[in-house]
């Protein structure tokens, strides 16, 4: 075990990942000498060459696409988007091209590209760098989406994501970026959770909890602080976004009988609907209560010194929570 | 306010010259970035006046000293803005250094009718444009996108998507001409990015629209030669100037540390596009002497030894040099400017901190254009929610309505307010 950031777990994930398959490349603006911005890809170019690890061109819609054409080659590219902000230039790869390939081929055809998206906000950021869209990609059939939460879930579930062969959207919690945690370094990625599969990192009885990416940890302390209350909540995070791991999620409301949905991404048309609308579906005898739904408001992301306002804090996800026992 | 130096002479506008010439490249190997024979100058670094066949420029003494006072106040401003933001007072800051005269001269040759687009970076010709630097400071402070009026001052808001700007720049001046506002006195527009947005698909896709509708547009590039730890050899191979003749409209090359060139090519280039000769692509051969922004660390990826040669190519000091050389300035007028300097030092220094941040309400306003039920909806389901705990605080009873439950529901007891977060203090925890 070591002491790493998320940061550096992730670094860890991507330099095993270059030394388990020469097929593996990582591309993106800045990856190169700086690291990229976030410095997750810290010496990696240094250590694999400019060949695999390659500062592209200043075009999003360049680097998913060619990215597309190196997967065609039996490559495995990871391309790193800077900012949440700025993977729409690449929509179109992403979406009409990325996404549908496989179908299109009727099979014959496999894009193994990784595309990793640090997401969020909470860093006071200026515009563009703060966005949560990963509902624009859950709602694209073909696209696999993950967001991590964790060190030694950004260490094993990149390597996952890298040897899956579908396109993933990997989605990185950039406000937890420093965040420290013990990470197995020599931990076996296949012996790991698999990346579809949601995790219970609290039990409780009372409530389920739902969250992923950044809430993840805004959930934690909200079902710590529940506790005191006496109430006793159950945190799910969710790691998959599409598909959503429903065994899971469907098997705590039954128990609990009572689900909130936290994301940092506006609520309307968001995941916690598509989240809500299958509870109801799956779980409608066990529910004491409507699935309740805390996220962004149905604004853009505001200037950052409104952004404690805009993003859900422990004070809201705890007020949902009181909520659900209202009815 | 800053004072008018440029734009108003009119009678020294020149025609650009033709296309520039057929590629060195036709041999297959790029020509020498910065080859001088390329680049227009009017001011050497050491401060002497040459001149260009192509761009004659008169400029009076006191134009001269106008745009040196341009030059001092926006790196002053500059100066003051990493020092907030290092400070705490600002999140983050894009400095200008080493750009001022790329900006200043085509920021003064635009007249008051023309309209600027620029990216996150165009303070001076924010400046030119009299826009208030302290809204400037608002943006990167986190309390405002961009808070002035586009239309007031012919100056769009920031771009921060990188490449943007140009297709929208381009756009206007195909509005400027379907209005018939070209012509003498007529309206250009001019588009601002750098040497890493000529990669991006909008950027080119604005050329090529530019170039098929004959848009009065003026492209114009500061080549700082990095897009953050990335140099100018990774977006092209060959000079960017050189780029605009194969979309077909002409590119030159100026000296972007020299004032007075990129005031007299952008003048000429404005000129063109409102006469009807459509596009014009300027690179501006200039230097990013700091860091990308205040977050980046340069010494991670270039060399100190090229930020030493650019120093002496300091697109301030050789206007001054000329100034003093060509007796259109004494020593007072100096103590005058650097005393200007320090008070607007002063007054964004103290104005900036004193900024405060905006009502939390105000998120959620001018989304649409007039009423949007889940907008209002979810704006008065905030509002109450932060009223309940303003009650709680004043008197500790009473249930507030839920923040976003059904309507008519009893109001529960919350948590936050059972731990006594009165007030408008807030948890705050566990962000
Ligand atoms: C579409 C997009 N991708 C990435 C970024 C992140 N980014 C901000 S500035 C920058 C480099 C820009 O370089 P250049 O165009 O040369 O302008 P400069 O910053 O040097 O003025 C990058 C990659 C962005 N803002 N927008
Ligand atoms: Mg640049």
């Amino acid at each position: 075990m070591t002491t790493l950031t998320l940061a550096r777990a992730m670094n860890e994930g991507l330099r095993r990942a270059l030394e388990d398959d020469p097929k593996v490349l990582i591309m993106g603006e800045d990856v190169g000498k700086l690291g990229g911005v976030f410095r997750i890809t810290d010496g990696l170019q240094k250590d694999f060459g400019e060949s695999r690890v390659v500062d592209t061109p200043l075009a999003e819609s360049g680097i998913v696409g060619t990215a597309i054409g190196l997967a065609l080659r039996g490559y495995r590219p990871v391309c790193e988007i800077q900012f949440d902000g700025f993977v729409y230039p690449a929509f179109n790869q992403i979406v009409s091209q990325l996404a549908k390939m496989r179908y299109r081929s009727r099979g014959s055809v496999a894009l193994p590209v990784v595309i990793r998206i640090p997401f969020g906000g909470g860093i006071g950021a200026v515009e563009h760098h703060s966005e949560s869209p990963e509902v624009l990609f859950a709602h694209t059939a073909g696209l696999r989406v993950v967001a991590c939460s964790s060190g030694p879930d950004a260490f094993t579930m990149i390597q996952q994501a890298i040897r899956t062969d579908d396109p993933v959207i990997f989605f990185e919690p950039k406000r937890r970026y420093w965040d420290k945690a013990d990470v197995d370094t020599t931990a076996s990625a296949a012996d790991a959770l698999p990346l579809d599969a949601a995790r219970t990192v609290a039990e409780g009885t009372d409530v389920t909890l739902l969250a992923y990416g950044p809430m993840v940890k805004v959930a934690l302390a909200a079902a710590a602080a529940a506790r005191q209350d006496g109430r006793s909540i159950e945190v799910i995070d969710l790691r998959s976004l599409s598909p959503l791991d429903m065994n899971r999620i469907s098997g705590s409301v039954r128990r609990t009988g009572r689900c909130v949905v936290t994301h940092e991404a506006p609520v309307s048309s968001g995941l916690g609907a598509e989240i809500a609308a299958r509870v109801t579906e799956e779980c409608f005898y066990s529910l004491e209560a409507p699935v309740l739904r805390v996220g962004g408001f149905s604004i853009p992301y505001p200037p950052s010194r409104l952004e404690e306002h805009y993003l859900p804090d422990l004070d809201r996800v705890l007020d949902a929570i009181d909520r659900t026992f209202g009815y | 306010m800053p004072v008018e130096t440029g734009g108003s002479s009119a009678a020294h506008e020149v025609i650009p010259p033709p296309l520039a010439s057929a590629p060195a490249a036709a041999a297959g190997l790029p020509p020498e970035a910065g080859a001088p024979e390329e680049l227009i100058q009017l001011l050497t670094p050491e401060g002497e006046r040459v001149d260009h066949p192509d761009y004659p420029l008169d400029i009076s003494a006191s134009e001269l000293r106008g745009l040196y006072r341009d030059l001092v106040l926006v790196r002053r401003m500059d100066t003051e803005a990493i020092a907030l933001q290092r400070q705490g007072e600002l999140g983050i800051w894009a400095s200008l250094l080493g750009q001022e005269a790329a900006q200043i001269g085509s920021g003064r040759a635009l007249g008051p009718q023309d309209m600027a687009f620029p990216t996150y970076r165009e303070h001076g010709v924010a400046w030119c444009r009299g826009v208030d630097p302290l809204k400037l400071l608002e943006l990167f402070r986190g309390v405002s996108h961009g808070g002035w009026d586009p239309a007031e001052h012919k100056f769009h808001l920031y771009t921060i998507v990188i490449g943007s700007q140009t297709l929208h720049a381009t756009g206007y001046a195909m509005g400027i001409q379907r209005d018939g506002a070209t012509g003498d006195g007529g309206e250009a527009v001019i588009a601002y990015f750098g040497d890493g947005a000529t990669s991006q698909g909008d950027v080119n896709e604005a050329f090529i629209w530019a170039s098929v509708f004959n848009a009065p547009v003026v492209f114009f590039c500061q080549n700082n030669q990095w897009a953050i730890s990335e140099p100018l050899e990774r977006q092209s191979r060959i000079p960017l100037y050189q780029r605009a003749r194969g979309f077909g409209f002409p590119g030159m090359r100026v000296d972007g540390n020299d004032v007075l060139a990129c005031l007299a090519v952008t003048r000429a280039a404005l000129r063109a596009a409102r006469e009807g000769q459509g596009p014009t692509m300027i690179e501006a051969f200039t230097y990013r002497m700091g860091a990308h922004t205040t977050t980046d660390d340069p010494t991670r990826y270039r060399l100190a030894g090229d930020l030493e040669a650019w120093k002496l190519r300091d697109p301030v000091e050789r206007v001054k040099a000329y100034l003093v050389r060509s007796g259109s300035a004494d020593a007072s007028f100096f103590d005058e400017i650097d005393a200007e300097a320090a008070r607007l030092g002063a007054r964004l220094r103290e104005a900036c901190r004193a900024m405060p941040d905006p009502a939390p309400l105000s998120a959620f306003e001018h989304i649409y254009a007039g009423p949007h039920p889940v907008v209002d909806a979810e704006r008065d389901a905030y509002a109450a929610y932060l009223d309940s705990f303003d009650d709680a605080g004043r008197d500790g009873h009473g249930a507030p309505p839920s923040a976003a439950g059904p309507p008519g529901e009893p109001g529960v007891p919350r948590v936050a307010q059972a731990r006594g977060t009165g007030g408008f203090g807030r948890t705050g925890e566990a962000r």
